[in-house]
């Protein structure tokens, strides 16, 4: 695959001296051409052509540029050799574009287009914004890293956060953006021995292995409990399986981890009703001890409420701020099976009002009129 | 990464805090205003955060379906209308203080004496994609 080999070949010229920026654009470039030429003529060696058209474009660059130009850079007409690769390109490319002077949204475009290989366009159809606005968050985001010593290390954490958020936030475009954080944690796990990155990694093929389930024919949003588990993608779950125990080993728990177990658990289960939500608890207990986060507390209540029943669950819920996202949808679907109906329909309806996602949205909306009718009658 | 809808309102916000009407303002008072809002555009087209903006004329007409065979139905347009929308901008943002942020700086667009505005703008997110993981 082609894009597989975008973040050597940044890393090759890079390590020539060509600054970052220069570097990305001469391999988007030389992209460009590899798809157009390799149909009918593949290079023998696809990395060597790709290093050694990304160099002549940098030079037509700098030529076409040279009064601006002329004091920055030394243009050579032919490559200096090849340094050798001494450290791994790859993973400092994902340091430098995770890098924590980014907003998130930079780091995570930056970060498909460098390490990823796709266009400008692509990314910028798979966020819906217009592609000169990408250009330029993209050109401002590799102006913000100029200044960056490439191969410093960076923090595994915020690599790892920017690859969560193009799994878990885009939209369903030409551009598959899970299949695409998949593939680049997967190619970062293959170079980094490290826990949580294989906990994300597992995390995402488990929750992967749900896509076809989650959703019905006429796109709406399908609740675990209710999915068709035999469209669950078994081949994903033991793969996301083995990673995740293999991470766990390690004996270095982290948030990613926590996930992963707990997403493997609604795995192993055949029905809704076989789910051990005793031990769902105890790694909700791990993920708020890790993270301390809201949000994990609040999904903690749910898995409290099947536990121990909705009173549990409803206790659980008490002292969270109310203003959480998806909290009313929770105090619903608790006050619903502690057969407080009248209050579960409003709640639901509540909760439809402040929903962040349409999906989600009609869920609530449909839940609250099935309550609303159950109670007229 | 979130995007939100920037309101301007011809009626309809909180009262506002200056209220002479365009047409009283001088051709240049208008032109600085236009001018605000176009470089206000750019340069959020240079933070990688514009989306999208339009302006709207006031002149709306209602239409509903009215059976089969039948014409639409058509009313208005309502001199009077409670809420009136003059135009929109589309932002995509990283966080709701920075939605408000800019908000603000397309309040203070010059008005009379070029003076700011302080005009009311309505901020309001657009339903995303529902995220993956939410167990």
């Amino acid at each position: 695959m082609l894009r597989t080999l975008t973040p050597a070949v940044i890393g090759i010229l890079v390590r020539r001296g060509v600054d970052f920026a220069a570097t990305e654009d001469a391999v988007q470039d030389a992209l460009v051409e590899a798809v157009r030429v390799w149909p009918t003529d593949p290079p023998r060696d696809p990395k060597g052509w790709l290093v050694a058209v990304s160099w002549r474009k940098f030079v037509d660059a700098t030529r076409a540029d040279t009064s601006r130009r002329r004091r920055e850079v030394l243009v050579q007409a032919e490559p200096p050799p090849d340094p050798g690769e001494e450290v791994d390109d790859t993973l400092a490319l994902y340091f430098l574009c995770a890098h924590p002077s980014l907003t998130s949204a930079s780091a995570v475009a930056l970060t498909l287009r460098a390490v990823g290989g796709l266009t400008t366009r692509q990314i910028a159809q798979a966020y819906l914004v217009p592609e000169p606005t990408m250009a330029q968050r993209i050109s401002r985001a590799k102006r913000t890293v100029s200044g960056v010593r490439f191969n410093q290390p960076g923090d595994v954490a915020t690599v790892l956060r920017v690859l969560y958020l193009v799994f878990n936030e885009g939209y369903s475009g030409d551009v598959d953006l899970a299949a695409e954080a998949i593939r680049l944690t997967r190619q970062l796990a293959a170079r980094i021995r490290h826990a949580e990155v294989a906990g994300l990694l597992a995390l995402m093929l488990l929750h992967h292995a749900r896509r076809a389930a989650r959703t019905d024919s006429r796109g709406r949003l399908v609740p675990l409990a209710e999915q068709d588990r035999s469209r669950w993608d078994t081949r994903l779950i033991a793969e996301g399986v083995h990673v995740l125990q293999t991470a766990l080993a390690r004996d270095r728990l982290g948030e990613y981890q926590a996930q992963a177990a707990i997403a493997a658990l609604h795995a192993d289960a055949r029905t809704a009703e076989e789910t051990d939500w005793v031990q769902i608890v105890g790694w909700y207990d791990e993920l708020v001890r890790l993270t301390d986060s809201p949000v994990a507390r609040l999904n903690r209540a749910v898995a409290v409420g099947e536990a121990d029943g909705p009173r549990a669950g409803l206790a659980a819920l008490a002292g969270l701020d109310s203003a959480l996202p998806r909290y009313r949808a929770v105090a619903a679907y608790l006050h619903e099976r502690d057969g407080d109906l009248a209050r579960a329909a409003r709640l639901y309806a509540e909760a439809a009002r402040s929903a962040a996602s349409l999906p989600e949205r009609d869920h609530l909306t449909r839940q609250a009129a099935r309550l609303n009718a159950d109670l007229r009658t | 990464m979130a995007r939100y809808l920037l309101l301007k309102h011809y009626r309809g916000g909180p009262t506002p805090l200056t209220d002479v009407p365009m047409d009283k303002w001088t051709p240049e008072e208008i032109s600085a205003h236009v001018q605000y809002m176009q470089d206000f555009a750019e340069r959020l087209e240079g933070t990688g955060e514009f989306v999208d903006g339009q302006a709207l004329s006031p002149e709306g007409t209602f239409v509903r379906y009215d059976g089969e065979g039948r014409p639409p139905v058509t009313d208005g347009p309502f001199a009077e209308t409670k809420d009136l929308i003059a135009g929109w901008m589309v932002l995509d943002v990283d966080t709701y203080e920075r939605a408000l942020e800019l908000a603000a700086e397309l309040s203070a667009a010059p008005g009379v004496g070029g003076e700011p505005l302080h005009e009311w703008i309505e901020v309001r997110p657009f339903l995303a994609a529902p995220p993956t993981i939410a167990e």
